[in-house]
């Protein structure tokens, strides 16, 4: 009994945080040019208001955030993204 | 000569001829204005994600051309003198931009040829495509 008190049990192995790393789905399959004509494809980087999600979880470098950006705003333009909405996945 | 590429929207309101005669203006404005056209795409009528002039759908219509960076303020103004246009955007293609729409334009033109060889086969063939 003395030697197991001060010393946590777990009956299953703990977790720990083994931070999953992430990356520029761009940089590693090797797309150049976002379309702005595909809004399924974009949707992948909103939220469901329909906001642009920060680089800090999807993960995207900056060269290809600003040009999810201008893909994003120029398919809002043509009606293809909502620029406000409720539920959108 | 840069390459540039357009989009705009006309009102669900016209017809079938109304809409084609609408795009035929815009064609004839490019090619006056001494561009040369690369492609035409027709998307049909599709919804639009928010209302645009209290119109919840609207034909969308692809050009993509070569012209001088003159052509596309004429184009503009074009636009914005014709009522039947809900929306439009034009921008010029750079490098990625240029390669991507080469890639899908051919893609397209594929799929359009896969589509009509499948047409004019027989039933019997078709099923055996699809199972």
């Amino acid at each position: 009994m003395a030697q197991t008190q001060g010393e946590i049990r777990y009956l299953t192995p703990l977790s720990v945080d083994t931070k999953k790393k992430k990356y520029c789905r761009f940089k590693r399959s090797g797309i150049k040019y976002i379309d702005y004509k595909d809004p399924e494809f974009l949707k992948k980087f909103l939220n469901e208001q329909g906001k642009i999600l920060p680089r800090r979880i999807t993960g995207t470098s900056l060269k290809f955030q600003r040009r999810v950006a201008r893909a994003v705003k120029r398919a809002r333009h043509l009606a293809l993204l909502p620029f406000v909405t409720d539920l959108m996945k | 000569m840069n390459h540039y590429e357009t989009v705009f929207i006309l009102t669900p309101v016209l017809s079938e001829a109304q809409m084609k005669e609408a795009v035929e203006k815009f064609k004839t404005v490019l090619t006056d204005g001494g561009a040369t056209i690369v492609n035409e795409e027709n998307w049909g009528l599709r919804k639009l994600a928010y209302n645009i002039q209290k119109k919840s759908t609207g034909f969308y219509t692809l050009i993509e051309f070569d012209g001088e960076p003159t052509i596309v303020k004429k184009l503009e103004t074009a636009y914005r003198r014709d009522e039947r246009v809900l929306r439009f955007l034009t921008f010029h293609l750079d490098k990625f931009a240029a390669e991507y729409a080469v890639k899908r334009r051919n893609l397209r033109k594929a799929k359009a040829e896969a589509a009509s060889v499948a047409e004019t086969e027989t039933p019997a063939t078709e099923e055996n495509t699809n199972a």
